[in-house]
């Protein structure tokens, strides 16, 4: 029963799609929007966009996050900035280029007309944020500033000191807190989706979790949008916030949506490496270090000296090295794998030797420290804080870390997943950012989705699908409601009944481990098999072992934490199975036996120009794997070079 | 919002604060400066006590008016303790002040204390009621009252120039933090002059003080007789 | 390193609460103060008692979610920190550390040291944002900001909203809160139609809340994370004035 997968990539040259999809797309008349009824999971960049932009129209709109407050979902992390093709540098940049670029760090494994969309949005992005009131850095004539990012050529990252996801965020927060003071939005915070609830195969509500009262209560709607953002924390250590989680997503995968690439992850080069066994999390050092900051290791293996005693002559710049028209700005996933090249080869630094320098006493010397300070000072601080080093004066310390997901639940053009009704949007889909994402594209193509394309495409399915007559709604006393409550409820007790030994966190901690060593950077199909013999066994020690305290009527993170766990313990195996399958290397996904003789990824597009969407198949069976073959008419498909 | 609502309100309540205590300030500024003609001689502050009591009615209406502009700050006072002491319920079993100063966390007790002291003083030179040192019905040689040789004879008792400079320290207190505090208050509070601003008040604090406490010293020590 | 904690225990909003002492061995130097009550939940886990519930999500100090009040201030004894970004290093082997939730009327308790922050919500939902729907805007470019403007923008707009301003506060006041996001949108030219209605409704939500009154105590800017000035406060109070004196012109 394979998926029928059909991408709506609308007719005409690439240019015009969008334009025309837009006029041929169905309108919901003003009057009849308020008859229906939108939940929105997730409240980031993506969710807090399209909860507002959908309430501004005059639906109704649930918005639903697991955090205390809308604003504080994990877009907020996000630091360097947002891309868009404004030209306002008069560097060469335009809609193409940017459309370019994003598919070529993309790897050539996401879809033309998606990519191209996001390409020509992102401008209104920007005009839409300035207008909201966020405060991007300026230059003293009082107009915008832009700075570089890693895979262009051209500046084009607008910026808000080191927290523009930050300022984003609070953007949209802010316009969805004006809906919910006008009453089209309600707001259901400390509250968590446990599961989808589909009527005659349209999505038609879900089933939550009250995270304060630890009531099970039922949502129906007219349409269902997944923003819950990516599946990072499949490997427990990540720059993902401690809550994010995949089991919204899991959860609709389970009724039917298809999951496309799981396997493509992104671990960024610049991270704060692990400094003990207790860590919980880690953070993230901005990309747009990297216009100033020169990384490097010592040219000899093991070379203990402190960073400032090892003379010019004896440092390995080797992005530069290697790659000498990108240099240190090449993308995050080609910079990664250097880094993890040099350490197992020994030149990595610091106690663990994991970790490389990134060295900013050239700006410094070059700009002054103030200049340095005013264009990264909140970073430096936070690596201060956690290091207890002074990076003005010795080198940050940095590793490659889990950072973003590429892949996610399948979409079609109009952001539809393959449950008719259920949409995904931001990172919780995998439509626009192939096998690699590249820096300031996240915060892009979450707004884009929740400002400038679900308002459009939802409507579209409501004026084409819709039931506009109260009385023939679905309600959450439909049979369906029953039924899918009932399994959430039985799934709860069934966690609470365990009473085993071992903490959800000892479980967490223990799949990510397999899924670094197997299914991070460098992936094996030895590893990969490996991996997928360890998941089962520990997720069948999972449900037999977990230690849950306190009860699950009322508030119990614990018990949070083992639901998710547990989607995650799932989930792992599918990733693997996804880059087992995937014999080629591109973009995040690194397979050792593909390279070249350089150490450089090597894509097979005669056999794998495809997104691998995986459908579940039920209890204890393996997933199926259906393909989207990605048509390429308007770039050709070379191999990336950033040398 | 109208304006008994805006008063009423945390911000408003802190304005009606600042602004009853510039004209507090203002007559405190007036008061010393007037008294400080002690020091020029008895002519002198004798003939400006004698101008105050020709006001006649007009006295009374200024008598007036300050009692009602310093009601209206105590009552902007217990507004902001009321709400205040409403918002935390539960208090903590720790909590440290960090930036805060003693003047500022006193405010509440300084005030009380100023109002008790200005009872005192109004007791002891105004109406005569209260009289440690036996200072009053001086007389001058044209029938008015002598206050230049009240205050001398009433500073040269050692107890009631004790309470005297203590009822100063207690108003260099509450000043030092109140006027600094009114600048933020009234938003005049920036960037550029912050550090200036916290300033103004200790300063300020000290010079009335300093105004004030010279006449009683003076008085002891001799200097005026 | 070996540490004490009295640790503030309460079921939910309506129980009695207390504090309750832990010991926790073994805690390194570089571990944050987070993972270190990780560490002892863990511990209390495995034993089969409850463990300690404490608001975190991105433990990178931007998110606003972490809070405590850690030996009488908020967020800990470092300066510019959010607990989330506090490392053991600032302790001591042997040291006694207490730790209580925010406290006030407006954050009630949820569970130990959770709070309901819900009322920062309410208090933006009067006003604190622009009234302009999704695809109204001009080009971006179409508005020059002076740089000083907008960085002066930037520093309240830095506000995590963490309320470790309420906690700290001995009036319990979110004027600090409050006034970042009224200086935030007052600082662009973007903000300035709505910015008397906005003061004006911000605080009387903020006053409806619960939230108590300012003394200028500046507790609230020696502890803010972001390092938000009290400055924002005095041109709040300015804002306010005129809007309630002038109306919305």
């Amino acid at each position: 029963m394979a998926f029928q997968l059909d991408s709506k990539i609308p007719e005409g040259p690439l240019k015009d799609k969008w334009t025309e999809h837009l006029f041929n797309m169905k309108l919901v008349n003003p009057a009849n929007k308020r008859k229906f009824r939108i939940i929105v999971i997730g409240s980031g960049l993506a969710g807090g966009a399209a909860a507002a932009s959908l309430g501004e129209l005059g639906y109704n709109v649930d918005c639903f996050c697991f955090q205390d407050s809308s604003r504080r979902a994990h877009s907020i992390a996000a630091q360097g900035g947002i891309n868009a093709a404004k030209n306002y540098p008069n560097d060469g940049d335009s809609v193409r280029r940017l459309f370019y670029d994003t598919i070529k760090g993309g790897d050539y494994r996401s879809r033309e007309a998606n990519v191209y969309r996001l390409a020509e949005v992102a401008n209104s992005i920007i005009d839409q944020c300035v207008a909201q009131g966020v405060p991007f850095a300026r230059e003293y004539g009082g107009l915008l500033d832009n700075r570089s990012f890693g895979g262009a050529q051209v500046s084009r990252t607008f910026y808000a000191r080191g927290q523009t996801g930050q300022q984003l965020l609070i953007g949209a927060y802010q316009s969805l807190q004006r809906q919910v003071a006008k009453g089209s939005v309600d707001m259901h915070v400390r509250t968590e989706m446990l599961d989808l609830v589909k009527v005659d195969g349209h999505a038609k509500g879900i089933i939550v979790r009250d995270l304060v009262s630890g009531e099970i209560r039922r949502h129906a709607a007219d349409a269902v949008l997944i923003c819950s953002g990516g599946y990072g924390n499949v490997f427990y250590l990540s720059t993902n916030a401690m809550g994010s989680n995949v089991t919204a997503a899991m959860r609709a995968f389970k009724r039917g949506a298809g999951f496309a690439n799981p396997c493509f992850t992104q671990i960024h080069p610049t991270c704060i490496p692990v400094s003990s066994e207790h860590q919980s999390k880690l953070t993230l050092m901005s990309e747009s270090l990297r216009n100033d900051g020169r990384v490097w290791v010592p040219k000899k293996a093991g070379d203990d000296r402190a960073p400032r005693d090892i003379p010019e002559g004896e440092r390995d710049y080797y992005l530069e090295r290697r790659y000498p028209s990108f240099g240190n700005l090449v993308p995050r996933d080609v910079a990664s794998r250097a880094a993890k090249e040099r350490c197992d080869a020994g030149f990595g630094v610091g106690s663990t030797k994991l970790a490389v320098y990134l060295d900013f006493s050239d700006a410094i010397n070059r700009l002054g420290e103030d200049v340095i300070r005013a264009r990264y000072g909140n970073l430096f601080q936070m690596y201060e804080k956690i290091t207890a080093e002074n990076p003005y004066k010795t080198p940050m310390r940095i590793y490659p870390a889990v950072h973003y997901t590429m892949g996610g639940l399948w979409v079609d053009y109009n952001l539809q997943t393959t449950v008719p009704g259920l949409f995904a949007l931001g990172e919780a889909n995998f439509s626009d950012h192939g096998a690699n994402r590249l820096g300031a594209s996240a915060l892009m193509q979450g707004l884009a989705d929740g400002y400038f394309v679900a308002p459009y495409t939802v409507g579209n399915y409501l004026a084409e699908h819709g039931c506009m007559n109260a009385d023939e709604k679905v309600t959450t006393d439909h049979a369906a409601f029953d039924e899918v409550e009932k399994e959430v409820r039985d799934r709860l007790d069934r966690l609470m009944a365990i009473q085993g030994e071992r903490s959800v966190d000892s479980f967490h901690k223990e799949l990510g481990l397999i899924m670094w060593d197997n299914c991070g950077m460098g992936r094996t199909k030895e590893g990969l098999q490996k991996a997928l013999k360890e998941i089962p066994k520990l997720r069948e020690e999972f449900w037999k072992n977990v230690r849950i305290p306190g009860d699950a009527t009322s508030f119990n993170p614990e018990l949070e934490k083992a639901a998710r766990v547990a989607d995650f313990l799932e989930f792992g195996e599918i990733m693997c199975h996804d880059a087992l399958d995937r014999e080629e290397s591109c973009g995040g996904h690194f397979r050792e036996e593909h390279q070249t003789a350089e150490g450089e990824a090597m894509r097979h597009d005669d056999e794998f120009a495809y997104a691998a969407v995986w459908e579940y198949m039920g209890e204890g069976k393996a997933p199926e794997m259906s393909k989207e073959i990605l048509e390429f008419e308007n770039v050709k498909l070379t191999t990336r070079s950033y040398k | 919002m109208s304006l008994g609502n805006t008063l009423k309100s945390s911000i408003g309540a802190k304005v009606l604060m600042a602004v009853t205590g510039i004209l507090l300030i203002l007559f405190v500024i007036g008061h010393m400066l007037g008294n400080l003609q002690v020091f020029l001689g008895p002519e002198k502050l004798n003939s400006y006590a004698q101008t105050l009591q020709d006001l006649g009615p007009l006295l009374w209406v200024i008598r007036i008016g300050l009692l009602a502009i310093l009601l209206l700050h105590i009552y902007a006072a217990i507004t902001v303790v009321k709400m205040s002491k409403a918002a935390r319920p539960v208090d903590y079993q720790q909590r440290k002040d960090l930036a805060t100063s003693f003047a500022a966390r006193t405010m509440l007790v300084s005030g009380l204390l100023l109002v008790v002291f200005i009872v005192f003083h109004i007791l002891h030179f105004t109406v005569g009621a209260i009289d440690l040192a036996g200072s009053t019905g001086f007389e001058t040689e044209d029938g008015h009252k002598d206050v230049y040789s009240m205050v001398v004879v009433g500073f040269q008792h050692m107890p009631t120039t004790a309470i005297y400079i203590l009822g100063m320290l207690i108003l260099c207190l509450h000043l030092s933090h109140g006027v600094s505090s009114l600048m933020q208050t009234l938003g005049f509070r920036n960037a550029s002059n912050a550090s200036t601003i916290d300033k103004v008040g200790p300063a300020f604090g000290v010079f009335i003080f300093v105004g004030n406490v010279s006449m009683p010293l003076a008085a002891i020590t001799g200097i005026i007789s | 390193m070996k540490i004490t904690l009295h640790v503030w225990r309460q079921k939910d909003a309506n129980s009695q609460g207390g504090m309750k002492p832990y010991e926790v061995d073994g805690v390194s130097k570089d571990m944050s103060f987070l993972e270190m009550l990780d560490m002892l939940n863990e511990q209390l886990i495995v034993q089969g008692k409850e463990p300690i519930a404490f608001d975190h999500d991105c433990r990178e100090g931007i998110c606003g979610t972490c809070s405590l009040m850690i030996n009488g201030v908020a967020h800990g004894p470092d300066g510019s920190t959010t607990t989330c970004q506090l490392h053991m290093r600032s302790f001591k082997d042997g040291d006694a550390i207490h730790i209580e939730p925010w406290r006030s009327r407006a954050f009630p308790v949820v569970r130990d040291l959770v709070v309901d922050r819900s009322s920062f919500d309410r208090i933006i939902q009067a006003g604190g944002y622009i009234s302009i729907n999704a695809g109204n805007a001009q080009d971006a470019n179409n508005l020059p900001i002076a740089k000083h403007s907008s960085d002066l923008s930037m520093d309240a707009a830095a506000c995590i909203g963490c309320g470790a301003c309420v906690a700290s506060c001995p009036n319990g006041s979110a004027m600090l809160f409050v006034a970042a996001k009224i200086g935030h949108l007052a600082h662009v030219p973007q903000g300035q139609p709505e910015r008397a209605k906005r003061a004006r409704n911000m605080v009387a939500q903020m006053d409806a809340e619960g939230f108590g009154a300012c003394s200028n105590h500046y507790e609230c800017e020696a502890v803010c994370p972001k390092d938000i000035p009290v400055n924002f406060i005095s041109e709040m109070n300015k804002d306010f004035m005129k809007a309630s004196l002038c109306g919305d012109s």
